[in-house]
């Protein structure tokens, strides 16, 4: 089984290529090349692995070399962590870094084990490998153009868009190995190398407040990554064991050494995941070229903390009495106050990329709060929240940032019209946004059974913030859409032109492609992929959703897709007589401009309701971050207390 | 093969009768709202007459897409109608619900007229305010019945009222929001005159001001379903009670339109939210609390 | 035919007046006189108005206002002018910035004279224009029928 050696390697011996020979045409050929057999390997493997019947597979328990590579992998990264902390004057990060390695080394150096399974292959990091694959891919691919872009608009910016690359590459691989580890001293090492990609993508710009946000997103990341390192150096010296499967058995089993452990783990996953109080630094990432910032909030990084949840979720369950542990009333808590809070600020929002932001810390944490339930049903959401997250987000982004690139504004209220104006664009856009919160798109349905799940573990805290939460999401999401549709006359606004790159628009059309058929097929994915997959994770048997709901939603996605078809149809035979919009009489016969006191014409200009002043990041950030530090203290407190 | 029967003829039954059903219910209400002010007020079928004319008037629109709207919006409502009426699934049905919504939404916001711009950002906030007062409505029935569909909630033993009372209040509060009246009409004015002119319905005249009623009535023929649905259960005497109920609702809705003046949005958001937190959050979580294991 | 007369919608704009007839034609469609009974409802927006009343005479700063909103209304439409200065300009006929009655920009259905207007006389104008109404949606199928076949 080469397959997964191959990989996770691929990517990083792509990286290694663009750093000797990536220069001009040379490094678009690689780079294009180079996501395209990644994705085409990533679909290999599943299929590889679907055609096994998805059997579990635990591999590599030999690996020495691998084993001193990693470690000096380890070492390289505190280094590099370390001089960089220091060039910027910031040296207490570097602590951050070299106190997990340390201890890590000398697990490695000190510590006998068994012999342990390095890779383990199951469902899920088999899915884990296919979103990472292909959206990961496709962004890549998109990069390309963009950055072409990119560059010419900002010339004050020194162009390393290789460099760049080849951070997105190692990215892919890093991911690769994260998913697909079962060793913990492994898992650590992927774990900071996406921490410290992302610290090097975001500073990618290397301007005053990137290399700022790019140190916010290494501490908080750090931070996340000494819990890691703490939760199993701990583990390792109770149960004596660096198995990952183990450990979430000795969880399930409710070993009481693996309590501190596992909430360890889960409170990394939490910053990973950019929960509050740790949301700022996927906020602060914004100042990274958008394929970067896709690539963060779509199909890796967070995506990895999410990942770890599902992983540990039958352990937040207690053995004895089939209860919620603290912990997962922990981790349920503090994602359900993030996906309400998250998703009020992003109403506060005109800045495109910030309220994809936002809803991108809100959605997650509406991911983190089904993960920390930890039931079937909570997960069974989970998963499809991750993946239509993945390919709805990654169509967002990379439709904003070539709406950037063609309209020189990525605020909101600059869109209006958009349909008109950039009629290909603002499709994907819309497609991207229904997907977010619209019947029958995936959303809807995890928000579904998440209610119901919230109902049975009476969890009323989470399943409040649930029902308000969404209240609000919905509210940002269409008055976004409703900017796009809304009429505007051609001579009347500027001319735009479309200076969308083949290949962004190659990613654009497969995502939304892909989007548009996971809405359609979803009901069978569940069936044939995600409940096996569920039975696999808990021993359990049968479905997870009763059929009749997946035959409903059938039904009601027909009816979505039929209605405006047949109603578009039926309403062109109407033959319509044209009238000017009301403006008490003073519409200048355009609908753009009306007659002003003097006489003269006056432009119309409207926008949406934002409340910046009462609900905006300012305003609810520190608030939201003391309430949810206060949670995790204390209950952080009674965890260890209560297993100390 | 009965269940398959009964369930079409209740979507037949839907699809010809609550058009009747809520016009003669917005008769009623415009009869009595005027003998509340000492009038004699129009006759009961008035709203049937408006709308006939309206289908009967010239088409017109500002843009070409709104009538495309307009009737996406009638067709989501009667879907989620019938969805509701054959015993499905309530949540799903109030999904469906908002997306119906959104395509008002959307017809109003199309045209990029000032008044119908702002008419249809207030709307967007009443959606935010009564969103979680009707999901926890979904959720407080489950939490009574264990499940979620309408057709197993009737056939309970009692009525579901005697455990929600207070998720009752918080969704009666939030119908006035729903239904667009006084003082919750901050979208759609119902007098002439005032600031939003006509609100989200400024630019719609003629048949797609008539696909807009039609739409109102098969709503409000929805709600008052869910209202029922408080009450009905396996007894058949719980029939007479539930329209009965829901006939008091109705009144009681005209009289807070007739005696109240137009609320600002923040205090609305404000109201609403809190009504829903402490009424039917408070109901549900004890309820939980009483009914656990 | 269909029966239209049971549902006039009216809307109402005032122009260059004294605001004397302004206040008389709302007052007619306030409770007291109870309107509603006859379908009558006081709509703001041209859209949705079946019949126009316009009170006070037209200058040359209302007159492409008046025009527009004509305009926007949906046919079967009638227009009915209320009080003398609607009609002919009435005493402030002879100012620098008067063109006249609202006929100089649209066509004028209704005349209801009186300085200012009566309430009987403009509910009396509101029932003639009903009865035009009811005409103008015949004169109105029969021309759509005609661009039918056409």
């Amino acid at each position: 089984m080469y397959a997964i050696p191959f990989l996770i390697c691929f990517p990083l011996f792509v990286a290694l290529l663009l750093g000797i020979a990536g220069k001009g045409k040379a490094g678009n050929v690689i780079t294009i090349g180079g996501a395209g057999v990644i994705m085409l390997s990533s679909v290999a493997f599943f299929t590889y692995c679907a055609m096994n019947g998805f059997k579990s597979m635990e591999l590599f328990y030999e690996t020495e070399l691998a084993d001193r590579l990693i470690l000096a992998g380890e070492i390289l990264l505190m280094i590099l962590v370390t001089v960089k902390c220091f060039i910027h004057k910031r040296y207490w990060i570097s602590l951050l870094s070299i106190i997990p390695t340390g201890m890590i080394a000398y697990v490695e150096f000190t510590g006998e084990h068994e012999q342990i399974a390095h890779i383990y292959v199951d469902r899920l990091s088999a899915l884990m490998c296919l979103i990472v694959g292909i959206i990961g891919s496709l962004i890549i691919i998109y990069a390309v153009g963009y950055m072409d872009g990119y560059h010419a608009h900002h010339k004050d910016i020194m162009d390393r868009r290789y460099y760049f690359f080849l951070l997105l590459f190692v990215f892919m691989g890093a991911m690769y190995g994260f998913v697909l580890s079962s060793s913990l001293i492994w898992l650590d090492f992927f774990w900071e190398l996406t921490s410290v990609c992302s610290f090097m993508l975001i500073g990618y710009t290397r301007l005053e407040e990137a290399v700022t946000n790019s140190f916010r997103a290494l501490w908080m990341n750090l931070f996340g990554g000494l819990a890691l390192a703490i939760g199993i150096v701990y583990y390792y010296y109770t149960v004596g064991d660096l198995s990952f499967r183990k450990f979430i058995e000795e969880g399930v089993a409710g070993n009481p050494f693996s309590v501190i452990p596992i909430t360890l783990m889960a409170f990394a996953a939490l910053t990973k995941a950019a929960q509050l109080p740790f949301s700022p630094w996927l906020l602060g990432a914004m100042v990274a070229p958008t394929p970067s910032s896709a690539l963060l909030h779509s199909a890796t990084m967070v995506k990895a903390g999410v990942y770890v949840l599902i992983r540990l979720s039958p352990a937040f369950q207690d053995a004895a009495t089939g209860n919620l542990t603290t912990t997962g009333t922990m981790i349920s808590l503090i994602g359900g106050f993030t996906f309400c809070v998250a998703s009020v600020m992003a109403i506060a929002q005109a800045d495109a990329k910030r309220v994809l932001a936002l809803s991108t810390v809100s959605n997650l944490g509406l991911m983190v709060a089904c993960a920390g339930v930890g039931t079937p049903e909570t997960i069974w959401a989970c998963i499809f929240l991750m993946i239509f997250h993945a390919v709805s987000k990654a169509l967002l982004f990379l439709d904003v940032g070539a709406t950037e690139n063609s309209l020189f504004s990525r605020d909101i209220e600059n869109m209006h019209g958009l349909l008109i104006r950039l009629p290909r664009l603002a499709i994907f856009m819309f497609i991207g946004i229904a997907g977010m919160f619209l019947a029958p798109f995936g959303m809807l349905i995890s928000k579904w059974s998440a209610l119901r799940a919230m109902v049975d573990e009476k969890n009323m805290l989470t399943l409040i913030f649930i029902v308000f939460g969404s209240a609000t999401t919905s509210f940002y999401w269409s008055k976004w859409m409703g900017k796009i549709i809304a009429h505007v006359n051609l001579d009347s606004t500027m001319p735009v032109k479309d200076v969308t790159k083949k290949s962004e628009l190659f990613s654009l059309w497969i995502e939304a492609v892909m989007m548009i058929l996971l809405c359609i097929l979803f009901p069978f994915l569940s069936k044939v992929y995600v409940d096996p997959l569920l039975n696999d994770m808990f021993n359990s048997n049968g479905e997870v959703l009763p059929m009749s709901i997946l035959y409903m939603l059938v039904i009601i996605i027909t009816f979505v897709f039929a209605i405006p078809l047949i109603t578009s149809a039926y309403s062109k035979h109407i033959a319509s007589n044209m009238k000017m919009s009301y403006m008490g009489g003073i519409n200048t016969g355009t609908n753009h401009n009306f007659v002003d006191s003097f006489g003269e014409p006056k432009k119309l200009f409207l926008t949406n309701y934002y409340f910046a002043t009462r609900i905006g990041v300012r305003k609810l950030m520190l608030p939201s971050q003391i309430v949810t530090s206060a949670i995790l203290l204390l209950m952080g407190c009674i965890i260890f207390g209560g297993a100390l | 093969m009965n269940t398959v029967i009964t369930k079409i003829l209740w979507a037949l039954a839907y699809l010809i009768f609550a058009p009747l059903i809520g016009g003669l219910l917005e008769g009623m209400d415009r009869k009595i709202s005027a003998r509340m002010q000492r009038r004699v007020g129009p006759p009961l079928l008035q709203p049937f007459y408006d709308v006939g004319k309206l289908l009967h008037k010239q088409t017109i629109s500002v843009t070409k897409s709104q009538s495309f709207l307009m009737l996406s919006y009638l067709f989501f409502m009667m879907i989620t109608g019938v969805m509701f009426f054959i015993g499905t699934d309530i949540l799903m049905c109030m999904f469906v619900l908002s997306t119906a919504a959104m395509f008002l939404y959307f017809a109003a916001t199309v045209t990029s007229s000032p008044y119908s711009t702002i008419g249809a950002s207030r709307e967007l906030i009443q959606i935010m305010a009564y969103e979680p007062a009707v999901l926890l409505t979904c959720v407080g029935f489950y939490v009574v019945r264990k499940t979620f569909e309408v057709g197993s909630i009737i056939k309970a033993d009692d009525s579901a009222i005697r455990y929600l009372p207070g998720v009752f209040v918080a969704f009666v509060f939030v119908l006035t929001i729903k239904m667009r009246k006084s003082p919750f009409d901050i979208s759609t004015s119902h007098h002439p005159n005032q600031e939003v002119i006509k609100g989200v319905t400024a630019e719609l005249g003629a048949k797609n001001l008539a696909y807009f009623q039609i739409t109102e009535w098969y709503e409000n023929v929805i709600l008052m379903g869910i209202i029922g649905l408080f009450i009905i259960n396996r007894n058949p005497i719980s029939i007479p009670i539930a329209i009965v109920v829901v006939l008091a609702v109705y009144f009681l809705e005209i009289l807070i339109d007739n005696c109240s003046a137009r609320m600002k949005y923040t205090k609305m958001l404000f109201l609403a939210w809190t009504v829903t937190l402490i009424a039917s959050g408070c109901n549900i979580w004890l309820l939980m609390m009483i009914l656990g294991d | 035919m269909y029966n239209m007369k049971r549902s006039p919608w009216v809307m109402h704009y005032d122009g260059s007046s004294c605001n004397g007839c302004d206040i008389e034609v709302l007052a007619c469609l306030t409770p007291v006189y109870d309107a509603e009974r006859f379908g009558i409802i006081n709509t703001g927006d041209p859209m949705q108005a079946d019949i126009l009343l316009i009170t006070g005479g037209i200058n040359s700063q209302n007159a492409p206002v008046v025009k527009q909103i004509y305009e926007q209304m949906p046919r079967p439409k009638v227009v009915c002018a209320i009080g003398v200065c609607a009609c002919t300009g009435g005493i402030f006929k002879d100012c620098y910035n008067i063109k006249g009655g609202a006929d100089t920009v649209i066509p004028v259905d209704i005349y209801v004279p009186g300085c200012a207007a009566r309430p009987q006389s403009i509910i009396d104008g509101i029932v003639k224009a009903i009865d035009l109404f009811q005409k103008r949606l015949e004169e109105h199928a029969a021309m759509v029928a005609e661009k039918k076949e056409a």
